[in-house]
């Protein structure tokens, strides 16, 4: 209990003096995260969509192969990007292991099924409503895509969310691919981890408490410039 | 001068589960009119729609349009018995068939305004479409239909579950849409709205066409036994 205590005053401290560490760490975290979730929406969200829309002998398998994709061991992940990544891997000549774009392309890989997974789920519902309507209008594959992920687009902020959610808690992949470097690589979770094991409990859960509040703060802010609750009912 | 728009229906069959749910069914439509498509529940009226409008696949035999399949289906509108209203504002439910064609901004805003006025929505413009009413949702539908300018516009069931006062708006803008020269081809089972809407009259049972011809002839002097009883208003199978 007085670990906690610690914890909170320590992050209040870290907070309230700018701790210039604290910032880059956090700035990091934030470009890490923020990039992989804008890339794996790009993604995620158009693939999703088409995938509740369109027709194809083997559907079944790959919404099932998406769904499991979801459990990707973010370790595994994390090793295999690095064995890419690697000077002995085949894109070892871009020479981007242990820098923040080997972190973001590890993270792309961890959401974009469950970005992917979680709008099928909600395209579907909302391609059933409006099917009849489309086809009679005589819409293109890309009109009929465009028109649900605009009119679903407050669902699929949730499909977001849980991707940027996951990218932001993500430690095992992005400290692989990243190696934790101080002023290069570091990130609010890798730091955590790195405090836990030198035994500083208290740092370690001020850290904490700044990331979960990051993560709330990134939330909220996304769902007041969505409108969510003032439209939701729509 | 653009060619006139027929259909031709030879040997068309719908089946389903193994089923026959319609035809086989041989007729020509004329490039004029306003049809009314009567018979019983599980006649096959929707499904007719459907095939001549192109978005339910025949079994057998075929549908031809004196246009090219693209020309024919941008050509046409369809209502549906259920409206379907895209999760937006009543203006964008109008705007959206005039975006799909391309128009510019500063002519679907008019057009938008126009038919708005023309169904009483002018007040609604920014309101959730699918909020409103059940009775302005339909005008919506058939305004959102209208505002293409079909030459052929499908009406199944327009006026289901709506009171007197909607049915009337309904009817006129059907009026006006026939009086612009837009084919009609509506499936109903209000009697009394086929009578006072049809020019023609098709009657199915059982998805096979029994009753062909101008609506006076049909309710003055229907030529089976089934359509007799159907228009006595006894239960017809």
């Amino acid at each position: 209990m007085n670990e906690i205590w610690a914890g909170i005053q320590s992050a209040f401290r870290l907070i309230i003096a700018l701790d210039a560490d604290l910032v880059e760490i956090t700035l990091r975290t934030l470009q890490v995260s923020l990039s992989a979730l804008v890339i794996a929406s790009a993604i995620a969200l158009p693939f999703g969509t088409w995938l509740a829309i369109r027709r194809f002998r083997y559907r079944r398998a790959a919404i099932a192969t998406l769904n499991a994709l979801m459990g990707l061991p973010p370790v595994v992940v994390g090793l295999i990007v690095y064995l890419l990544l690697s000077r002995s891997g085949p894109f070892g000549v871009l020479g981007l292991l242990f820098t923040p774009t080997a972190m973001i392309i590890a993270q792309v890989i961890i959401i974009t099924p469950l970005i992917a997974s979680i709008t099928h789920q909600a395209m579907r519902e909302l391609w059933a409503e409006y099917h009849d309507l489309l086809i009679s209008l005589n819409t293109s594959q890309g009109q009929r895509v465009f028109t649900l992920i605009w009119d679903g687009r407050r669902t699929l902020m949730t499909a977001a969310l849980a991707g940027f959610g996951r990218a932001i808690g993500e430690v095992g992949a992005i400290m692989i691919v990243g190696g934790n470097i101080d002023h290069a690589t570091r990130v609010l979770t890798t730091a955590i981890a790195l405090e836990t094991g030198k035994g500083d409990f208290a740092l370690a859960l001020g850290l904490g408490f700044v990331l979960i509040a990051l993560a709330l703060v990134v939330n909220l802010a996304i769902h007041a410039l969505s409108r969510t609750e003032r439209e939701g009912t729509w | 001068m653009t060619p006139p728009m027929t259909a031709s229906l030879k040997d068309v069959v719908v089946r389903r589960r193994g089923k026959t749910v319609l035809g086989p069914v041989n007729l020509d439509l004329a490039a004029d009119g306003f049809t009314v498509v009567l018979g019983p529940n599980g006649a096959g009226k929707t499904t007719f729609l459907k095939v001549l409008h192109g978005v339910e696949r025949v079994s057998g035999g075929s549908v031809t349009w004196s246009l090219s399949d693209a020309e024919a289906r941008q050509a046409q509108a369809y209502v549906f018995q259920s409206p379907i209203m895209l999760r937006r504002s009543v203006r964008q439910n109008l705007a959206y068939p005039l975006l799909l064609l391309g128009y510019e901004k500063a002519q679907i805003a008019q057009q938008v305004a126009e038919w708005a006025q023309s169904i009483g929505l002018s007040d609604a413009l920014d309101f959730p479409a699918p909020r409103l009413s059940g009775g302005e949702k339909q005008k919506l539908a058939l305004a959102r239909a209208l505002i293409r300018k079909p030459r052929v516009l499908f009406l199944d069931e327009p006026c289901a579950n709506l009171d007197g006062r909607s049915m009337r708006d309904i009817e006129t803008l059907l009026a006006a849409a026939r009086q612009a020269g837009t084919r009609i081809i509506m499936t109903t089972h209000d009697l009394g709205q086929a009578r006072r809407l049809a020019g023609d009259v098709l009657f199915l049972i059982k998805g096979m066409v029994h009753e062909q011809g101008p609506a006076a002839t049909f309710f003055a002097q229907p030529s089976t036994a089934e359509a007799a009883s159907f228009l006595k208003g006894d239960i017809v199978e």
